[in-house]
């Protein structure tokens, strides 16, 4: 913004926007309008007031995932059963950006309701990953982190059940953080897993990203289970290069999770993180093997307590109150058959059936009330481990971006494809997914490789602080992709 | 890395549930009918029968916001006014507890002698409907807020029984639906929805089965009702539905451990109505048993027809609904310290027994207590009546007596009565005194209960003349009056026709226009007249 005027900043990415977007199909729905107007009004009152007291966030044009309600302006989840449904209320986390003076230029496309993990899921279009337009940009965040990649906005907000934001963080060359359970408010938030579900940013940098979650975090009288934690500022502390000590993560003890080493992994994947291991050793932090044994555990419990609350939540996309309404014969239960089978698709219906059987009556032991137990040993062996560690570390998945179409028609390749992200959504920490280089092992194309870093409960700064070192003295892990 | 086998046996397996569902279903049936055919084989029209009946009652607490939201808690409004996001379920739109609802289900599980969970939690119940915007209920499971209580019931025949109290939850209400054409479902062309009730805070009190008789129903719905208004969690009014009961009803043979098939029924919107529906539904299962046809009697659920006086079917319960209940995860645990608990209880009102009590030591009769410690402002009012200084027998019969009669036909609730329970209090002290006669009371009454008397209600009296003469002097003066304008008849008295004393008492009455103390007027004739001249 430094000399620069809002609208002529909006300006540029709304022309990145337009030329990418045939391309990308990042947006559900693009308000070009509205960010133009809001945008000359901020200058008109810098002009008039000065820029005494502007926002963190002011002029900032961003995407956001449209999975989160936005006033007066489309939310779909990507699901057919809610087009043309506007909301009459903003999503906490989005009054906060607007309240920081972001510039909204539209609703980011999704996985249907957030459930999948390449965008392929979503009902109005399959979003492209910048980097390589045949592939899949990860999910279910994948429009908010295709747009960021590809330049379309600043930054972005995506949704993390299971690892939504940092998957596509990974597979696009952006940073994605998943903040603590209840850090940012769920508030307007379209449920899907809701002891799981965490808003959070993506942006290209570590200190943008940063910045984001300053806006967002926060206790929320609209969410009880939003945390009453102080919030520090996590942009705080995030010098430049050149204020570095030699060594500046000394001290810092990062335990690496060996259940997420080795097999299973991509070898271009495992090459860049090895590569980002050695940097960060460089940098004086202390590498230790760290071993999770409930860790594969994690992903069958995870389908089980995200479907059943999914099946729960999803129950009020019924054709009666708002979005589509496919009429029966006169017969209440026939027009929900007929308007939940034409509104909800193949993976939503999966993953309520697979959820409305955990939770019923004899089989609710084996399935929900067992899950819940494997969540509780995969937390406290995550919490057992970070006593020891100051973060964990981990690839976030194990191969960089697919094809399109590629995992699409096999479910469970495309729920293992979890595995790393998920333990801790089950565990409700933050974590933060950076770029650490390139799949240089198998890609014909440049593909990027993402890093995950997990920190305490509450801890993102300490994790957002390690991600900027990296990321500062890291020059091989950047890129922009030519869109 | 390996994939646990049970997501792929859960994907699998998904089309099995509704198998395993309809074998379910099934066995149920099969079971109850063999439960029933154990009946037909001992029956004979000797054995005598008992009912055993339990009710679940759904109390609306009278909270100025909705359970979740913020929206207004009124009954009446014009339909989808007191709606917002969270009560209609918009999309990402998160339920937060009212604190109301939690102090005034504390309160209420207190009053019935309950032990309250300190660790308590919410619970999705899973179903759908049209009026259930969310497609799940929030209710409380398997940890209720309040569990093991107890109510004193009095019987009509000066008898008492405890009934017990196995729970009580909050949840909340759903919406209400108007069919229309035929009033029901099925043959209707559309339904309305009105949404203004959903979200409106309810605690569920279950009773255990007690209950023996449509009379004992009846009176432990009343009392219930009369604790709920009392300590002023709910308005307690069946016609608008804050207070609705299910009453579960089956029959054995008097003496019988094993308990028979039970029906439920709903749809009675008073306790009369109550106690009819229940005997009812004793006669109609007694009657099919002692026909051999206790078989036809089945789990379901059925209605009270108020005009036709009978229960009818609304719908048989195949199998238990299964409502696929499990922990509401946008809502931590409820979590009260005993001091939070202590506060509640220190905030207890006197329930309806406390108060009978206190009414039967003042000396009043049984029938007294009962009907001042009915209803919360009648006895509010009695009780600023004893306040202002009336004593409590004349204080009971004048509140019981004109001015109830007054209020129901004025059809105003006792607490708007325009008469202050003081300025009554004052007059039942005036009569007590003398200052005035119970006549004279009755008198000024229908002005006072207009609010009339702001000045005092003894310058009232004197200011319309009828202030009763106390005064000996003013009395002789009276009686000199009365004597000086009969003096013909003096003479006769005085020369032994005494007979006459009666024509001087009502020439004397007449005199004072009503207002003299009859017994100082006597005295003070009698003294006249005796007196040598």
């Amino acid at each position: 913004m430094f000399g620069h005027h809002s609208w002529e900043i909006t300006e540029q990415y709304l022309q990145q926007l337009e030329a990418a977007e045939p391309r990308l199909r990042s947006f559900i729905t693009v308000v070009a309008d509205e960010a133009r107007s809001q945008a000359a009004e901020l200058d008109r009152k810098i002009a008039s007031e000065g820029g005494e007291g502007l926002g963190a966030l002011a002029g900032v044009p961003m995407g956001v995932k449209d999975s989160i309600c936005t006033k007066g302006m489309q939310t779909t989840a990507a699901a057919k059963v809610l087009a043309g449904y506007v909301p009459s209320h903003d999503a906490t986390a989005v009054a906060r950006l607007k309240a920081a003076g972001a510039v909204l230029v539209g609703k980011t496309n999704l996985d249907a309701f957030a459930m999948g993990s390449s965008t392929e899921s979503s009902d109005y279009q399959v979003t492209c990953n910048p980097w390589d337009t045949e592939r899949v940009p990860g999910g279910s965040s994948g429009g908010s982190a295709a747009a960021v990649a590809g330049r379309q906005c600043a930054a972005s907000l995506g949704s993390d059940t299971g690892g939504s934001i940092r998957q596509p963080a990974h597979f696009c060359g952006v940073v994605g953080v998943k903040p603590t359970y209840g850090r940012v408010s769920r508030y307007g938030l379209i449920a899907y897993g809701s002891s799981l579900d965490c808003i959070g940013p993506l942006a290209t940098s570590v200190e943008d990203a940063a910045i984001v979650l300053n806006a967002i975090s926060g206790s929320d009288e609209h969410d009880a289970t939003s945390s009453q934690h102080a919030v520090p500022d996590f942009a705080a502390g995030l010098q430049p290069v050149e204020c570095f000590a030699s060594r500046p993560l000394s001290g810092k003890r990062i335990g690496v999770i060996q259940e997420t080493m080795g097999k299973g992994v991509s070898a271009g994947v495992t090459d860049a993180v090895k590569r980002a291991m050695r940097h960060l050793e460089d940098l004086g932090a202390e590498l230790q093997e760290v071993s999770l044994p409930t860790y594969d555990l994690g992903l069958p419990a995870y389908y089980v307590i995200a479907t059943s609350e999914a099946s729960s939540n999803l129950s009020r996309y019924d054709g009666v109150r708002y979005g589509i309404r496919e009429q029966g014969d006169g017969d209440l239960r026939e027009m929900y058959e007929r308007t939940r089978k034409a509104g909800l698709n193949g993976e939503v219906k999966r993953r309520i059936l697979m959820g409305t059987y955990a939770l019923s009556a004899g089989y609710y032991d084996a399935y929900y009330k067992r899950a819940q137990q494997v969540r509780t040993l995969v937390r406290s062996e995550m919490n057992r481990a970070l006593e020891q560690c100051d973060a964990l570390l981990s690839p976030v998945a194990p191969t960089p971006a697919y094809k399109i179409g590629e995992v699409a028609d096999d479910p469970l390749q495309m729920y293992k494809g979890d595995l790393m992200t998920i333990n801790v959504n089950l565990a409700g920490l933050p974590a933060i997914a950076f770029p650490c280089g390139f799949d240089t092992v198998t890609a014909a194309h440049k593909l990027p490789v993402g890093l995950q870093l997990i920190g305490r409960a509450f801890g993102e700064a300490d994790i957002i602080q390690m991600a900027h070192v990296f990321e500062q003295t890291a020059d091989f892990a950047y890129g922009v992709p030519s869109v | 890395m390996q994939l646990e086998g049970w997501t792929i046996a859960l994907i699998a397996l998904a089309g099995g549930a509704v198998l395993a569902a309809l074998i379910a279903a099934v066995t149920l049936f099969v079971v109850n009918r063999r439960r029933s055919r154990r009946f037909e084989r001992s029956v004979s029209s000797e054995v005598a029968f008992e009912a055993v009946i339990g009710i679940e009652t759904h109390v609306q607490l009278n909270t100025r916001t909705k359970a979740f939201c913020r929206c207004r808690n009124e009954y009446g409004a014009s339909p989808n006014s007191h709606v917002c996001p969270v009560c209609l379920a918009h999309p990402g739109t998160l339920p937060m507890v009212n604190e109301e609802i939690v102090r005034k289900g504390v309160l209420a599980g207190l009053a019935l002698g309950c032990q309250i969970t300190r660790q308590s939690k919410f619970d999705r119940k899973q179903y759908f409907y049209a009026d259930l915007p969310k497609g799940y209920q929030i209710s409380q499971y398997d940890v209720p807020l309040c569990t093991g209580g107890h109510l004193d019931v009095a019987l009509p025949d000066g008898s008492q029984k405890r009934i017990g109290i196995t729970r009580a939850h909050l949840e909340e209400d759903a919406g209400k639906t108007t069919y229309t054409g035929k009033g029901r479902l099925s043959g209707s062309e559309y339904s309305l929805v009105d949404y203004n009730r959903a979200g409106v805070p309810l605690l569920e009190i279950v009773s255990e089965p007690d209950l023996r008789s449509g009379v004992e129903a009846a009176a432990y719905g009343a009392e219930l009702r009369r604790i709920m208004c009392f300590i002023g969690v709910s308005d307690g009014n069946m016609q608008e539905g804050s207070m609705r009961c299910d009453v579960n009803v089956s029959v054995r043979p008097k003496g019988s451990p094993t308990l028979g098939t039970r029906a439920e029924i709903k749809n009675m919107n008073s306790f009369s109505a109550m106690q009819k529906a229940i005997e009812f539904e004793i006669n109609r299962q007694v009657a099919l048993i002692r026909d051999g046809r206790g078989h036809e009697i089945v789990m379901e659920t059925r209605l009270w027809d108020e005009q036709k006086l009978i229960t009818y079917t609304m719908r048989k319960k195949e199998g238990l609904a299964d409502y696929r209940y499990f922990p509401e995860p946008d809502l931590p645990a409820l979590s009260l310290s005993e001091e939070y608990i202590s506060e509640v209880e220190a905030s207890m009102p006197e329930l309806p027994a406390a108060k009978r009590r206190r009414y039967a030591d003042m000396g009043l009769p049984a029938a007294d207590c009962l009907v001042l410690a009915d209803e919360l402002p009648v006895a509010d009012y009695f009780d600023a009546v004893l306040v202002g200084g009336a004593p409590a027998k004349p204080a009971a019969n004048w509140v019981m007596g004109d001015v109830m009669a007054h209020c129901k036909e004025a059809k105003i609730p006792m607490d708007k009565l325009p008469l202050r329970p003081q300025t009554l209090a004052d007059m039942v002290k005036l009569i007590e005194d003398g200052t005035i006669s119970g006549k004279i009371g009755k008198q000024v009454l229908p002005d006072l209960l207009e609010g009339k008397g702001s000045e005092g209600v003894k310058k009232f009296c004197e200011s319309k003349g009828l202030v009763q003469i106390n005064d000996p002097v003013k009395l002789l003066a009276i009686v000199d009056e009365v004597l000086a304008a009969n003096p013909k008849q003096l003479e006769q008295y005085r020369a032994g026709k005494t007979k006459l004393q009666g024509f001087f008492v009502g020439q004397v009455m007449k005199a004072s226009k009503g207002t003299a103390n009859p017994a100082g007027l006597n005295k003070a004739l009698m003294q006249r007249l005796n007196e040598s001249s």
